[in-house]
Parts: structure tokens; C-alpha cells; sequence
């Protein structure tokens, strides 16, 4: 029964009848009486001082019921948004802390901050409404282009900061690294741009709240990965509300990428103003407005030195990156540069000796935060764009030198010299399996050919390391982060035998309703059918952290597992009990307590009825019920590592760049669902393909205007951009957590940039062109093209 | 100033009054209360409120409400036979993952059915990623979405759908 169900199966999934059919309950589907409609006053500027708001007109429209500014929320004393994580700068001293106001009282400080809320009885009349309100702006200059961000005299975003910077950080020895590169055969050297990104889950953010005046209780539904996590914030830091008095439900989310992490503006002031107005209030992002206000992703200006010695061995690493965090501290923003990147920049190699500054700036654009790969994508462009850079200086095959800066099986736990102890790996099999699978030896050829027909064709690596499975909370907290970071479950049997799976992990479109009942059908025996996962609402499910960083089944399915444990000890002795037997001889195998070496059995569902009906129980020893709780907190992250090759064709005369080929070879360690995996990775890949060739959040360098404001302006990856693709796996289990698993949500995304613009860096190395900024796009690849053209006559 | 509005939804009657700026897509969601269609853009280039107005794929979100006036609409709702069984192409959907957030799905499925009947049924990968082109999915890397349409291509036309 649970061989096709249990551990490995491809099951397919639960949750998917409802989307199918139309029968999904994301945010904006929810009915609720009375409701009211929210639609908020957005800046024009990027830098500007309010000067007047003049709500008279909008008063009086039709439908209208209340309008709020940043004065009322500054009168109504509510808090600030806050940043999470505290990163301390290279002094010792704690990062700057501008305020984030929830909605501006006397300064906007990017195009799309919030400076006033109309609630109406339809969303065209608050939006109607909205037009009419009147805000005089003192325009000022704005901190746009991150490269000149902390330059002396460059517009300051908030005087908190002087001159923009939010911290100057570091990690590793300067003086070793130099001592290093002063002995050094071979220095490769570059400079590049990790290019802006908008996250664009299809489903726009949304919010929805409502109070109960009799019992003083608000609810808040909200488009959030964490909603445990939101609550707190919210109370804790920003409402004030009592968390017992909030309730936050994250009922069907439409994807996530990081970007319904945090604690946004919008669903805080809804929830604020649900008591206030005494009518539920809806409010649901037009497109426009997530381009606008969804914390973007990347953003990073770096400089970085590769030092080898004669034979290729990497002696040291050197990185100097900028970071921009937008004219707003995110909720986790201060922690993606620095430790989800600086401690990656080993990657999958022995290199020795590491040194990374950082500083973070401020700009008047959207906040920047954690992108699906959160810091991880940026370290594995750095270290695969340079590998690949001194594999051509050095006239080697980049999958030798790869090979021979791996950190070989037999040194695991590894600890970098960037703070990591890499748990388990073996990275050599996976490059090998695939170089086979993308047929790298027939590549020439394919170049050849290729060229016959005026193409130019070119072939990329990129072997990424990616610590995920948020983690230990010790070092988490060591680190600055102000959160646990465990996760929990509960296991809740009826009467009748079947199970809640309650979690504090959320799927928005991960497939954990199907993953973890799988858990729970191998491991005690109960069928698919029997089986409800329950997440995402703070009333129903344990306190939890929620899903980002690929954590939801090392840490969340961990917990499960701990529970189910508690659940198969409990039954032992109910068993027991029940078949006159003492305890050490009950084995729990299939779904049945047994007796070893006899007939006698008792099925798990037996045991479940008799702790509801304990009219034949052992009162004396065990309570009654059968619902256990876990919360489980990781030794460690885990280690997912892969290679991807990818393969593209330029048309010179375009510059249009076509992936042609693309394969991945992962190692997630165990894998519960393959199917589910599968899609994981095909996701991640397009989004990281998207990000090497077609998106680019460009803001106006004077004036801070969005011009990638739109799907007519932001090119998305469509279906016609990407080929299938061949993917392959290797496996190493994890040592520390009871499944053997390791995260594989973002690998796609941070593997595939580094591949897809290796591959046009050596499908253009015939034309003598040593650099194109991501995207690829036509444009920046045909002015490459013309650069070199232009440098060689 | 409302318009009286009166339609076929999924085989049923429907109706109710709108203002003449009511797009066919919030006449469905928020007067009909059928919210399988999605609005996932401002600029009609995602795809997640496909539908079918008279048997042909329409964005519900770029066309009046009073436009519909007589049409016979279908949506995502309305496709499958019985909650037991599926139409061959939400099925093929299901079998091959294509679906993950299911926000773009609903769109998806009906614009995906129009594709295959205006390919007579017969499509090669090429084809559905050309005819894929106003539909986003920022989720399933769009690989298993052509996996499904190509299997549910030959399945449509031996169920005679």
C-alpha cells in the first residue's frame, strides 16, 4: 500500500483537483460580507518632501469611507516596519536603522511608496477616489544608480545613514588573501552587475482584514510564505495587537519567491484600519503596483580576484560588492548579502583563503530583498563566472579546472574559510554525470555545425554549493537573525484512524499537501486518502516559520517525522497494553504493532480508537488522545549541490541568444516526491534563465522612475524562450536530519545564471569578446559583439 | 448608471446589472462569485483569466462585460464533467505536474484546449510554445505545461472533446 504513496514515489498531488478546477481559495477569492475595498496613493517621485495631501475632493466621492494618511499612523503612534536581522559592520557596530514608516508622513523615498489609503464600498470607487486626493510634492534629488550610491555627495536617502550606507561589512583576513595574491601564478580578474529582478509570483499581493468588535479579535488574510512569522511582526513590532487577538490566515498562495516573506505597508494598514472603518477590507496589487512595491531581488555591483597557482589550484578569493537594499531596511534584507552570500563564496572548491567586503546602500527604489536563492545566486555568479574567466585565460577545459579545485568526498565535514562546515557532497560524480548528459564531448561538433549555419554556439558550467534548510537558531542567532529558526508539526489522529498534518511550514505551490502526507504514509502506514495537511493559518497550525530557503521539508518534514516518532512510542504502549505484551517486545512495522515471533497484532487505526475509547487502556501510564507535537531545530543547514551545463546560439547579427540545451545534475540528498522535484528544478532554471537573458528592473538613473513597470516592459521568460530540460541526480543523504534530505526549491535559480552567460561568453569568445553584462539581452550582446569589433580595427 | 447584462455561464443562465466599465473578468468573480478566473496583470499579458466566450479563448480581463451580452461562457469551473471526471486536459495537467501555485492554471487549461481544437488536435512542442505566448507561469519553468498539452492533444480527441 505505501510503495506507491511512501518515500521516492511520484504521487501525484493532492492539492491539485482544486486548482484544476477552479476551486482554489487564494486571498482576492474570499467572500466577505460588508465588505469594503482599498486602494492606496502611490508616489510619483522617487525623492520628494509632502508638502500638502488634500483629501476634501476624494471625501466626498461617491462610495467612499474613510481615507487615511501617514499622519493619522503617525498619531495613531503605530511602529515602523522592521528589519529582522542585525548585521554588524566590520567595527563591531549594529547596520543603520532608518525608519520605514508604513506609510509616509512628510518624505516619499521611491516611486510607489505609500502616502495615502482610500477604503470604498467598490474598488473602482476607491480607486476613483483616489485620483481626486491631491499631494503637493517639493521634488528633490534621488539616489538611483547603485554604482555611484555611496559616492560623496550623492543624494542622501534618509540621515540616519550618512551617506547611504547601511553598513560596511567583511569576512576573512584581508592581509592573508593579499599575501596570497602577492604569490600568485595567475590572477583572473572581474567586474560585474547581478541585475536588479522583480519576483512577478503570478498571483499579486494581496490582503484582507477584518475585526470582531465583540470579542476585539482581528483576523487578517494575507498572500504570505510565513503567516506565524507576519503575526509577530505585526504585533509585536508594528500594531501592537496581542498575537492571541490577531489571527493570520495565508490560505492558497499563488507562488511566492521570497517576495510574500515580508511585512509589507499594504496588510498592515489594512489590518490597522479594519477596526477603524468596523468593515472588512479587501486589497489586491494590480500588477502595476508589484512592480512597483514587492521587495525586488539581487542588485549587486562586485568586483572580484581570482589568485591560482601554476598548476590551476585556487589560492585565494577576494570580493568587493556592492548591495543595494532600496530606500527601505526589508524584513531580512541586511542578512541576503552577507550571510546567505559571503559565506557561499567557497562554492563547491578548496580555495583557502577568502576575503568579501560588502557594504549595503541605500537608493530611492523598491526595498531589495530575498529573491528565490536570497545571496546564494549572486556568490555562485561570482566564483562560476570567475572559474570559467581563468579556465580561458589558462587555456583549460573549465570542467578540469572545476575538477581540480573540487573539495574531494573524503574531506566532508568541510569547513571554508567563510564560516560554512559543508555537512556531506561528492561533486565530482555529478559534474561527470553531466557532462554526459549534455553530450559534452559531441559539443564541437555541434559548434561546427552550428557555424555552417552562421550561428555562433556556446557552451557554459556552473557548479553551485547553496546552504539552505534555515537552520540552527543558535547560529542564527549568533549571526544577528532575530528569529528561531526551527519548524514544527503536530500530528492530530480522529477516532476514525485518519490524520492532520498540522504544519508551521506554508505551500504556496511547493506541493507539501502531497510531500508530507507521503511522509506520514510510509513512515505509519496510513493511506494517502486518510491524510489532510493543514497549513497556513495562525489559529489552526503550531507557531512556525514558514517556507523560504528551501527549507520546508529538511526542517518542516524533519519535525513531522519527529512527531510521527512520538506517535509510533505512544502506540507501542497502547499496543502493548492491548495484546498483554510488555512493551520492549512491540515492533511497529507496516502500519502494525506487533509481537515478534508471534501472531498477535494490533493495526495503528486500533490503537488510535482505543486512545479516543480508552475503556481498555493504560489510564495509569498514558493520557488519553493520540496527538503528538514536534518542533524540530536542524544541527546544521544542508548542502544541495549541482552542475549545469547549459548550451546556447547567438545569431550575430541579432544577438538574439537561444538556449538550445540545459541540463542539471542534482544532488538533494533523499527525495520524497521526484515529480515534485522535478518541477522545482525547471522553475528555477527558467527563472535563472530569465535573469541571464531577458529581466531587468531598470529605474531612470535621474529621476528613479520604474521603466520596467509593466509586462509590456519587464520581459518575463515566456514559454517560447526555453527549451525542455534534461535533468539528472545524484545522491549523498544528509547526515543530520531523519529524512536525509537537503533543499531543492532554488537551486534551479542559483545554478542557471552563471551557466547560460558562461555559455555566451564562450559562444562570443571567436569575436574577442571578454565581457556582456547580464540580461543577455539582444541589445547588450550585439553592442558586445560591436565593442570588440570596434577595439579590434 | 448600471447595464442590465444577461449570459450563458457554463451552460446556465446568468445575469445581473454592471457598470458599462465592469470587465467580463469582475463580472464573473465578483457578481457571479465564480473565482476559478484569475487577474494575475493590468496590461492583458499574463494569461490567468483566460475563458471561453462562444468556443473561442478570450482574456476576461480585455473585454467588457456588457460585450459578452448573449455569449456563451465557459470557464475553468465549468470544464469537467463530474467531480470525478476530469476533461483530458485538466487530467493531463494533473498527471504531468504542470500545475504548482495554480494561480496561471485556470488559464492555462482554457487556453490550452483552444490551442489543441485549432490545431486540429495534432501539436509538436514548437507549436505549443509559440501558442503558450499569452500565457505567464512563473512557477513551472513551463516544461511539464508542454509535457501536458502534448498529451492531452491525441486524449481530447478520442474522448471526442
Amino acid at each position: 500500500m505505501t510503495a506507491a504513496t511512501g518515500i521516492g514515489a511520484r504521487v501525484l498531488r493532492t492539492e491539485d483537483k482544486r486548482f484544476l478546477t477552479g476551486t482554489g481559495r487564494y486571498v482576492d477569492d474570499l467572500p466577505l460580507a460588508r465588505a469594503t475595498y482599498a486602494h492606496f496613493v502611490r508616489s510619483p517621485h522617487a525623492h520628494a518632501k509632502i508638502k500638502s495631501i488634500d483629501t476634501s475632493a476624494a471625501r466626498a466621492m461617491p462610495g467612499v469611507v474613510a481615507i487615511f494618511t501617514g499622519k493619522d499612523i503617525a498619531d495613531a503612534k503605530v511602529g515602523g516596519l522592521i528589519c529582522g536581522w542585525v548585521v554588524k559592520d566590520k567595527h563591531g557596530q549594529p547596520h543603520k536603522a532608518p525608519p520605514h514608516p508604513v506609510m509616509a508622513a512628510d518624505t516619499v523615498r521611491y516611486v510607489g511608496d505609500t502616502v495615502a489609503m482610500v477604503v470604498a464600498n467598490s474598488h473602482d470607487e476607491a480607486k476613483d477616489a483616489a485620483e481626486a486626493i491631491k499631494v503637493d510634492y517639493d521634488a528633490k534629488p534621488a539616489n538611483v544608480d547603485l554604482a555611484k550610491a555611496l559616492d560623496k555627495g550623492a543624494p542622501e536617502v534618509h540621515p540616519e545613514a550618512p551617506g547611504n550606507l547601511i553598513y560596511d561589512w567583511e569576512i576573512g583576513v584581508k592581509a592573508d588573501v593579499d599575501a596570497a595574491f602577492a604569490k600568485a601564478a595567475h590572477v583572473t580578474k572581474i567586474d560585474i552587475v547581478n541585475n536588479r529582478l522583480i519576483p512577478n509570483a503570478m498571483e499579486p499581493r494581496a490582503a484582507a482584514a477584518e475585526y470582531d468588535k465583540g470579542t476585539g479579535n482581528y483576523t487578517l488574510w494575507s498572500t504570505s510564505q510565513n503567516p506565524h512569522v507576519l503575526r509577530l511582526i505585526l504585533s509585536a513590532f508594528v500594531l501592537g495587537i496581542p498575537e492571541h487577538k490577531l489571527r493570520v490566515i495565508a490560505p492558497d498562495v499563488g507562488g511566492g519567491f521570497g517576495s510574500k516573506i515580508f511585512c509589507y505597508n499594504e496588510e498592515t494598514m489594512v489590518t490597522w484600519a479594519a477596526s477603524r472603518v468596523g468593515r472588512p477590507i479587501k486589497w489586491t496589487a494590480e500588477r502595476s503596483e508589484s512592480f512597483q512595491t514587492d521587495a525586488h531581488g539581487r542588485d549587486h555591483v562586485t568586483h572580484a580576484e581570482l589568485a591560482l597557482d601554476k598548476d590551476g589550484k585556487f589560492l585565494a578569493l577576494k570580493v568587493e560588492t556592492i548591495a543595494n537594499m532600496g530606500a527601505y531596511l526589508s524584513t531580512f534584507s541586511t542578512a541576503v548579502p552577507t550571510y546567505l552570500y559571503a559565506t557561499l563564496l567557497a562554492g563547491q572548491y578548496t580555495t583557502p583563503l577568502i576575503y568579501a567586503n560588502v557594504k549595503a546602500a541605500l537608493t530611492n527604489t523598491a526595498p531589495v530583498d530575498a529573491y528565490r536563492g536570497a545571496g546564494r545566486p549572486e556568490a555562485t555568479y561570482v566564483i562560476e563566472s570567475i572559474v570559467s574567466k581563468a579556465a580561458k585565460e589558462l587555456k583549460m577545459d573549465p570542467a578540469d579546472l572545476r575538477r581540480k579545485n573540487f573539495i574531494p568526498s573524503t574531506a566532508f565535514p568541510y569547513q571554508t574559510p567563510v564560516a560554512l562546515q559543508y555537512d556531506s557532497g561528492n561533486y565530482p560524480p555529478i559534474i561527470d554525470e553531466a557532462i554526459k548528459i549534455a553530450d559534452y564531448k559531441g559539443f564541437e561538433a555541434r559548434r561546427a555545425e552550428a557555424k555552417s549555419r552562421g550561428k555562433l554556439r556556446g557552451i557554459g558550467f556552473s557548479s553551485y554549493i547553496e546552504a539552505c534548510g534555515l537552520a540552527p537558531s543558535q547560529v542564527i542567532g549568533q549571526l544577528g537573525g532575530g528569529v528561531g529558526q526551527w519548524e514544527s508539526a503536530q500530528l492530530k489522529f480522529n477516532p476514525t484512524g485518519n490524520i492532520q498534518i498540522l504544519t508551521g511550514a506554508h505551500s504556496h505551490g511547493q506541493g507539501h499537501e502531497t510531500t508530507f502526507a507521503q511522509l506520514i504514509s510510509d513512515k505509519l502506514g496510513v493511506p494517502m486518502d486518510q491524510i489532510e495537511v493543514v497549513h497556513g493559518d495562525t489559529a489552526t497550525t503550531p507557531f512556525g516559520m514558514g517556507s523560504y530557503g528551501s527549507r520546508s521539508l529538511a526542517v518542516g518534514g524533519s519535525a513531522i517525522m519527529k512527531a510521527a516518532d512520538k506517535i509510533i512510542a505512544k502506540g507501542k504502549k497502547i499496543a502493548a497494553h492491548l495484546m498483554e505484551a510488555s512493551v520492549a517486545d512491540v515492533v511497529f512495522e507496516n502500519g502494525t504493532f506487533k509481537v515478534a515471533g508471534t501472531d498477535k497484532a494490533v493495526p495503528l487505526g486500533q490503537a488510535v480508537f482505543a486512545a479516543y475509547v480508552p475503556h481498555n487502556y493504560p489510564l495509569a501510564e498514558i493520557e488519553p488522545g493520540m496527538d503528538e507535537n514536534a518542533f524540530y531545530d536542524p544541527a546544521n543547514f544542508v548542502y544541495p549541490a549541482g552542475t549545469q551545463i547549459c548550451e546556447v546560439e547567438i545569431d550575430p547579427e541579432t544577438g538574439v541568444v537561444e538556449v538550445v540545451n540545459h541540463t542539471a545534475v542534482d544532488d538533494f540528498g533523499n527525495i520524497i516526491n521526484p515529480m515534485i522535484v522535478e518541477g522545482q528544478v525547471h522553475g528555477g532554471i527558467v527563472q535563472g534563465v530569465g535573469q541571464a537573458l531577458l529581466e531587468n528592473a531598470v529605474y531612470d538613473k535621474e529621476t528613479g522612475q520604474l521603466i520596467s513597470g509593466s509586462y509590456m516592459d519587464y520581459t518575463m521568460p515566456r514559454a517560447d524562450d526555453v527549451p525542455s530540460f534534461k535533468l539528472g541526480y545524484k545522491v549523498t543523504p544528509c547526515p543530520h536530519n531523519p529524512l536525509g534530505v537537503k533543499g531543492c526549491g532554488e537551486a534551479g535559480a542559483i545554478a542557471a545564471p552563471a551557466a547560460v552567460m558562461n555559455a555566451v561568453h564562450d559562444a562570443l569568445a571567436p569575436l574577442g569578446v571578454s565581457h556582456v553584462p547580464m540580461p543577455a539581452t539582444p541589445l547588450n550582446v550585439w553592442q558586445a559583439i560591436h565593442g570588440a569589433r570596434a577595439a579590434a580595427e | 448608471m448600471t447595464i442590465p447584462v444577461a449570459m450563458t455561464v457554463n451552460g446556465k443562465p446568468a445575469s445581473g446589472k454592471v457598470e458599462a466599465r465592469t470587465l467580463l473578468v469582475q463580472f464573473l468573480r465578483e457578481h457571479l462569485g465564480m473565482t476559478g478566473t484569475h487577474v494575475g496583470c493590468d496590461t492583458s499579458q499574463c494569461g490567468a483569466c483566460v475563458v471561453h466566450v462562444d468556443g473561442r479563448s478570450v482574456k476576461s480581463c480585455t473585454m467588457l462585460a456588457v460585450q459578452a451580452e448573449g455569449a456563451k461562457v465557459m470557464t475553468i469551473e465549468g470544464l469537467a464533467e463530474s467531480a470525478e471526471k476530469l476533461h483530458p486536459m485538466q487530467e493531463a495537467f494533473r498527471e504531468n505536474h504542470a500545475l504548482q501555485c495554480g494561480f496561471c492554471t485556470p488559464g492555462m487549461v482554457m487556453s490550452a484546449i483552444d490551442m489543441v481544437k485549432r490545431h486540429n488536435y495534432q501539436l509538436d512542442e514548437a507549436t505549443v510554445r509559440r501558442e503558450l505566448e499569452g500565457n505567464l507561469c512563473r512557477c513551472t519553468g513551463y516544461h511539464n505545461i508542454v509535457k501536458a498539452i502534448l498529451a492531452a492533444a491525441p486524449a481530447m480527441k478520442s474522448a471526442g472533446v
